[in-house]
């Protein structure tokens, strides 16, 4: 059984996430501080919240800064979670985790923002977390802001509207879904079930 | 492909329990919460709405574990409303498992929490839920329609849709979103309850008002009438009840039954 912490910057909708873990089979504890020993398989950045408290959360509160934390623990990122591995973000001033490089864009204004709703993936290349996922599948995204990758290899799965927006990157230990798993039903549930697998390893 | 309307099937809930008016009878019970959020789930709803359709008039908090029991059966997006008028509100919500919290009376009666929700959550968590009414005594500053020969502006009702507040919605919508909201969750008191189908102008006009998005709600008999409102507006989702309650309206079936006539959907 892997035992995963959630950062919870204090703002988020932390629940669904730590139940929908629980369910695929984690334990899972919730963290506000990276001060205390790293016991876990795995770290979640959970999706609600808006980047610069979320940041300060992360960088404030904290005498361990993420990177030294981390290590090379998997560390799966939802949406703003993944939005703070990029260099920084349009949604805010603070700077980013900067563990992959790029930067966080709004999205085209000529589309209603945000983006919300369920949309389909378009697997791009096989990634550790899309096993067993189909191409077209649906996901639900609620998102304003797109990650822009230095580097598009490091994205797996895009989704159209109007641009199209990268869904999930990965790169090292880092994985990112721009749409929710734990609130896409059975995909978003066996997306879980795969980045558990990758911190039993 | 692209992003897909949604279906969103709205549970109303007094004292713990679901209560729908059956055939314009009185309130009856409709069954438990989180049994239905879970049926409805597994039919292939897009998101649910929980409604405590007395919160507002009985100054009644949102019951925190009805949330939290709903959240842990269900792994699609849901929206909780009724009687939310603070920060404090809104956060025993979204802490305890809600991804949207809908704010309505609330939002009229202190509109800066709408900001501070935004700030606080993010844009995409704020839902202001808007009563609309058509107001036949004509202000010139209102937003005026005309139809079959009468002058009409769309006013915000509150608590309920008890009280008319002599705010234009249309002003209303630009205001809300400029302050923070992320989604208008949009009904029209008018013809809710007479299954004869989705206010079609008032949804038209607040979606071209604002650029997020708008759920229509109120009057939905059957599912034509969400092929209707979904091919004369642009709305983003369409909301029901009563339709849901029937075992021949499925969810799976009525979004069968758009798929076939071209609105594209999650199935």
């Amino acid at each position: 059984m892997a035992s995963v912490a959630i950062f919870d910057y204090g703002a988020g909708n932390i629940f669904s996430l730590k139940n929908s873990l629980e369910k695929v089979g984690a334990t899972v504890d919730v963290i506000t501080t990276f001060d205390n020993e790293n016991k876990y398989s795995g770290l979640l950045l959970p999706g609600v919240g808006n980047f610069d408290p979320a940041m300060n959360s992360i960088r404030n509160f904290s005498k361990i800064q993420f990177k030294e934390y981390v290590g090379d623990t998997p560390v799966l990122g939802i949406c703003l979670g993944m939005e703070m591995f990029f260099e920084k973000s349009e949604e805010g001033k603070e700077k980013g985790l900067n563990v992959i490089d790029g930067e966080v864009i709004i999205l085209s204004s000529s589309m209603k923002i945000p983006h919300m709703g369920w949309n389909n993936l378009e697997i791009k290349k096989p990634g550790k977390i899309l096993e067993g996922v189909e191409n077209g599948s649906w996901a639900y995204f609620v998102h304003s802001y797109r990650v822009k990758p230095t580097s598009n290899d490091v994205i797996t799965a895009e989704s159209d509207y109007g641009i199209k927006v990268p869904a999930v990157v990965e790169q090292d230990n880092f994985y990112g879904t721009q749409f929710h798993p734990e609130k896409s039903s059975t995909v978003g549930k066996i997306m879980l079930e795969n980045f558990l697998k990758e911190c039993k390893k | 492909m692209t992003l897909t309307k949604r279906i969103i099937p709205c549970l109303d809930v007094k004292n713990g329990r679901v209560v729908k008016g059956l055939n314009f009878e009185s309130i009856k019970d409709a069954g438990d919460p989180v049994e239905l959020a879970e049926k409805y789930s597994n039919e292939g709803a897009d998101e649910l709405v929980f409604l405590d359709i007395t919160a507002s008039n009985e100054q009644r908090k949102t019951i925190k574990n009805l949330v939290r029991n709903v959240a842990s059966v269900i792994d699609i997006p849901f929206t909780v409303g009724g009687g939310v008028k603070s920060l404090e509100d809104a956060r025993n919500i979204l802490l305890n498992g809600a991804d949207k919290v809908g704010i309505n009376t609330g939002a009229i009666k202190n509109p800066k929490v709408i900001t501070e929700l935004m700030e606080l959550f993010g844009r995409q968590c704020v839902v202001v839920a808007i009563d609309a009414k058509r107001n036949y005594n004509v202000d010139e500053k209102k937003n005026i329609f005309t139809k079959d020969n009468k002058q009409f502006w769309f006013e915000v009702f509150i608590y309920g849709g008890k009280e008319g507040t002599g705010i234009d919605v249309i002003d209303w919508v630009k205001d809300a979103e400029k302050l923070g909201a992320g989604e208008i969750l949009l009904t029209s008191i008018d013809k809710d309850g007479t299954k004869d189908g989705y206010d079609i102008l008032l949804t038209r006009t607040v979606v071209d008002s604002v650029s997020i998005p708008v759920i229509a709600s109120g009057g939905c008999g059957k599912p034509d009438d969400m092929i209707d409102i979904f091919k004369e507006s642009n709305v983003d989702a369409a909301l029901a009840a009563s339709i849901f309650h029937y075992e021949t309206h499925g969810v799976n079936g009525v979004k069968s039954y758009l798929k076939d006539n071209k609105i594209p959907v999650r199935l």
